[in-house]
C-alpha cells in the first residue's frame, strides 16, 4: 500500500473521519468501564454530565483548562518550529518554584506591582530551563526530545530538594511543601464567590498574543519557515539558530506561566504534586488542536473536560481513574491518524 | 579512598552488572528500531506493560519463563501499534511513540486496578534467583559479579552477541540496516520497506518489554507504579552514546549502571551524608545529557531516522 494525496478533500472526509476518531474512543472507554463493573451505555452520559453537568463541574473544567492552555501553547509554538518540546513540565516547575521564591514575602509590593513582575520572572526562569537544551541542539546537533524529557527528572528532583530545603514551610510540620503566597501575590477571582481565578484571563490573553506572534510578525513567519523546510529556510537567509532560540524562550516562558497561574491563582502554595503531567498532557492539547494556538484553548477545554467528566465518571461507576489517560492517548492516536487519512487516501498496489 | 574501595569491591560490580542488564534489554530493542529508521519513543510505555505482564503472568500461577514471553508478547503487540502507524502511515515518529507511552503506561495501571483493586502494598514473586555458573563464578571479583548473576542477565549479554552478529552477518540484518540508510536501494532489491520496519519496531518493542520485566522478575519482585522512571527515556540516550552500535551501547550501560550503583554507595558514606539524597538521584540523568553532548559530534546517525518512505514518491 502507499498513500496518495487528495487534491480536494470533501467536507464529508474532512468531518467525518475525526468523528470516528472520538466515536471508538469514547466505544473503547464503554467497554473498558464495562470490563470494571460498569454499566457500558451509561459512561458517555456520566462523562458529560461529569464535565459540564453543573456550574461547580463547569468551573471545575475552567480551571483545570488554565494550565493546558499554557502548556499546550508552549508545546504549540515549539512544534510548529519543530522545536520538539517535551520538557513543558520542567519549565512549569521553574515557574512556580520563582513565584514561590518571590510571592511568599519577599517583595512586599502592591498587587498591581508585584503580580506582574513574578509572572515575568516566571517566565525568564521557564525560559531558561529551555534555553540550555536548545542550545545543545543548535550548538551541538543534540536531540532536543532526550534532553528535554530528562530534564523533567532533574528538574523535579531540584524542587524536591528545594522543597525540603530552603523553601520549606516552617509551619508545615515535616511535609515538602513551601509557605504560603501573601495575598498581593494571589490571582484574584474573575467573579467573586465563582472558583475561577485570572490565571484563566491570562490564558485566554496568552492564546491571542501567540495567534498575533505566529500571524502577523516577522519571527512567527520565520518560525514557520524554519518549521516546514529547514534548509530551505537557511537558504533563504533566515538565520535559523536564532529563531530557534527564539522559539524556545517564548515556549519555555509560556509553560512557566501554568506554573505561575496553578501556584498564584488555585493553590497558594507549591508541593510536588502541583502538576499531575501538565507539561505531558500539553503535547495532546497541542497535537488535538492542530498546533493552532485558538484551536488550542478549544483543545484545553476539551482535554480538561475528559479529565474531570472521566474522574466524576470514574467515582460514580467504580472504574479506576487511569480510563481518562487512555482516552487522552487513543483520541490523541486517532486523531493524527484521521487527520491524516482526510488528506491522503490508501492505493493499494 | 573510600570511593577506591568500593570501586574494587566485588558486590559493587555485583549490582552494576545487576542494573545495567534491564538497560540492556531496552537498549538493544531501541537500537534495533532506529536502525531500521524507527526512532521509538513508546519505549517507557512499552517498559512498564512488560513488567506488569511478566509480573502478573508469574502472580497468576504460570512459570518464570511463561512470564518473560507474555512480557515479550504485550511489548510486541504495542511496536506493532507502533509501526502500522509510523511505518505505512507515516505519522509523525515524536507524537506516536509519546502516545503509546501514554497509552501502554494507562492501559497497564488501568488493569493493575482492576485486577488488585484492594492491595496497598503490592504482593511479591517467587522472582529469578542468582544461578552461579560453575568454575567461572570462583574467580575473584569477576566471578560474583558476571557470573553469579540470574539467568535474564546473562541472556542480556547473549542477545547483544546475537544482535551483533545479525545486524552485521546476515542478510536480514543487512536488509534491517539499510532499511534505516537508505529505503529507496531497499525497495529497488523487491523487498518490502514497510515489512522490514515494522518487523523491527516489534521485535525492538519486544525487548523493550523484557527489559521491564526484569525490573520486576529479576530486581524488585514485585509490580509498582512509576518503578521504570525514566529508564526509557536513559536507554536512547544510551543508544546514541553507543553510536548505534550493540558492542558500545553495552559498554555504555554498563558504565551507566556502574555509576549508578557507585552513586548509591557513596550516598552511605558521611561524605555522602552531607549532601541532599536529591541530588544523587540527579546524577543518572545529568550523566546521560553529558554523554550526549560529548558524543553528538561523532555520531553516526542512520540517515533515514524518522523519514517516512512513501513508495512510488521521488
Amino acid at each position: 500500500m502507499r498513500l496518495e494525496p487528495i487534491a480536494n478533500p470533501t467536507v464529508t472526509r474532512t468531518l467525518s473521519l475525526p468523528l470516528l476518531a472520538l466515536t471508538v474512543t469514547v466505544f473503547v472507554a464503554s467497554f473498558l468501564a464495562m470490563l470494571a463493573g460498569a454499566n457500558p451505555f451509561s459512561v458517555l452520559g456520566l462523562i458529560i454530565d461529569g464535565a459540564v453537568g453543573s456550574k461547580f463541574a463547569a468551573l471545575e473544567t475552567l480551571n483545570r483548562a488554565t494550565p493546558l492552555i499554557f502548556t499546550g501553547l508552549a508545546v504549540a509554538v515549539a512544534f510548529r518550529a519543530r522545536l520538539w518540546n517535551i520538557g513543558a513540565e520542567a519549565q512549569l516547575y521553574a515557574g512556580a518554584v520563582i513565584t514561590v521564591l518571590l510571592g511568599t514575602g519577599a517583595l512586599a509590593w502592591p498587587s498591581g506591582l508585584l503580580l506582574p513582575t513574578i509572572a515575568i520572572c516566571a517566565m525568564f526562569a521557564g525560559a531558561l530551563v529551555l534555553l540550555l537544551p536548545a542550545y545543545l541542539k543548535t550548538r551541538f546537533g543534540v536531540d532536543e526530545v532526550v534532553t528535554t524529557l530528562l530534564f523533567n527528572f532533574v528538574v523535579l528532583l531540584l524542587v524536591s530538594m528545594l522543597l525540603e530545603g530552603v523553601l520549606k514551610d516552617p509551619m508545615g510540620m515535616g511535609w515538602p511543601k513551601s509557605a504560603r503566597l501573601i495575598p498581593e501575590a494571589r490571582l484574584p477571582r474573575i467573579v467573586e464567590g465563582l472558583r475561577l481565578h485570572w490565571g484563566f484571563g491570562l490564558a485566554i490573553v496568552s492564546a491571542a498574543v501567540v495567534w498575533m506572534i505566529q500571524t502577523r510578525t516577522t519571527l512567527g513567519y520565520e518560525m514557520r519557515a524554519v518549521g516546514l523546510n529547514q534548509k530551505a529556510a537557511q537558504f533563504a537567509g533566515i538565520p535559523v539558530n536564532a529563531v530557534l532560540i527564539k522559539t524556545a524562550l517564548l515556549s519555555g516562558g509560556l509553560a512557566a506561566l501554568a506554573g505561575f497561574s496553578e501556584v498564584a491563582g488555585l493553590k497558594g502554595n507549591l508541593t510536588l504534586d502541583l502538576s499531575p503531567g501538565f507539561g505531558y498532557t500539553g503535547i495532546i492539547v497541542a497535537m488535538l488542536a492542530f498546533l493552532n494556538p485558538i484551536g488550542v484553548v478549544v483543545s484545553a477545554l476539551f482535554v480538561a473536560g475528559i479529565f474531570v467528566g472521566a474522574d466524576s465518571m470514574s467515582r460514580a461507576a467504580g472504574v479506576p481513574t487511569y480510563i481518562a489517560d487512555i482516552m487522552l492517548a487513543m483520541a490523541l492516536l486517532l486523531m493524527v491518524l484521521a487527520i491524516m487519512l482526510t488528506r491522503f487516501r490508501i492505493v493499494r498496489e | 579512598m573510600e570511593i577506591f574501595d568500593i570501586l574494587i569491591s566485588a558486590s559493587f560490580w555485583t549490582a552494576a552488572i545487576r542494573i545495567a542488564s534491564p538497560l540492556i534489554f531496552a537498549t538493544m530493542g531501541e537500537l534495533i528500531c532506529e536502525r531500521a529508521g524507527v526512532l521509538n519513543l513508546g519505549i517507557e510505555g512499552i517498559m512498564v506493560v512488560g513488567a506488569f505482564a511478566g509480573w502478573m503472568t508469574v502472580y497468576s500461577g504460570y512459570g518464570l519463563w511463561t512470564g518473560v514471553g507474555v512480557a515479550m508478547l504485550s511489548g510486541m503487540f504495542f511496536g506493532l501499534l507502533h509501526g502500522t502507524l509510523t511505518v505505512p502511515f507515516g505519522l509523525s515518529q515524536h507524537v506516536v511513540g509519546l502516545g503509546i507511552t501514554l497509552l501502554a503506561t494507562s492501559l497497564t495501571y488501568f488493569s493493575y486496578r482492576l485486577a488488585l483493586p484492594e492491595v496497598t502494598s503490592p504482593p511479591k514473586i517467587e522472582a529469578f534467583q542468582p544461578l552461579p555458573i560453575p568454575v567461572l563464578s570462583e574467580i575473584p571479583v569477576i566471578g560474583p559479579a558476571l557470573f553469579t548473576q540470574t539467568p535474564l542477565t546473562y541472556l542480556a549479554f547473549v542477545l547483544v552477541l546475537v544482535v551483533s552478529l545479525v545486524l552485521y552477518r546476515t542478510p536480514v540484518g543487512l536488509a534491517l540496516r539499510a532499511a534505516g540508510e537508505n529505503p529507496s536501494a531497499v525497495d529497488a532489491q523487491g523487498l518490502s520497506v514497510s515489512g522490514i520496519r515494522i518487523g523491527a519496531v516489534m521485535v525492538g518493542s519486544g525487548l523493550m518489554a523484557v527489559g521491564g520485566a526484569f525490573l520486576t522478575m529479576s530486581a524488585f519482585n514485585s509490580f509498582f507504579f512509576e518503578m521504570v522512571n525514566g529508564r526509557g527515556w536513559i536507554c536512547i540516550a544510551l543508544v546514541v552514546f553507543g553510536a548505534w552500535r550493540p558492542s558500545k551501547a553495552l559498554l555504555g550501560a554498563i558504565l551507566f549502571a556502574a555509576f549508578d550503583a557507585l552513586q548509591i554507595r557513596i550516598q552511605q558514606t558521611p561524605l555522602g551524608a552531607n549532601v541532599p539524597y536529591q541530588v544523587f538521584l540527579m546524577m543518572p540523568y545529568l550523566l546521560s545529557i553529558l554523554a550526549l553532548v560529548v558524543m553528538s559530534r561523532r555520531a553516526e546517525v542512520p540517515a533515514a531516522l524518522m523519514v517516512a518512505f512513501n513508495k512510488g514518491e521521488r
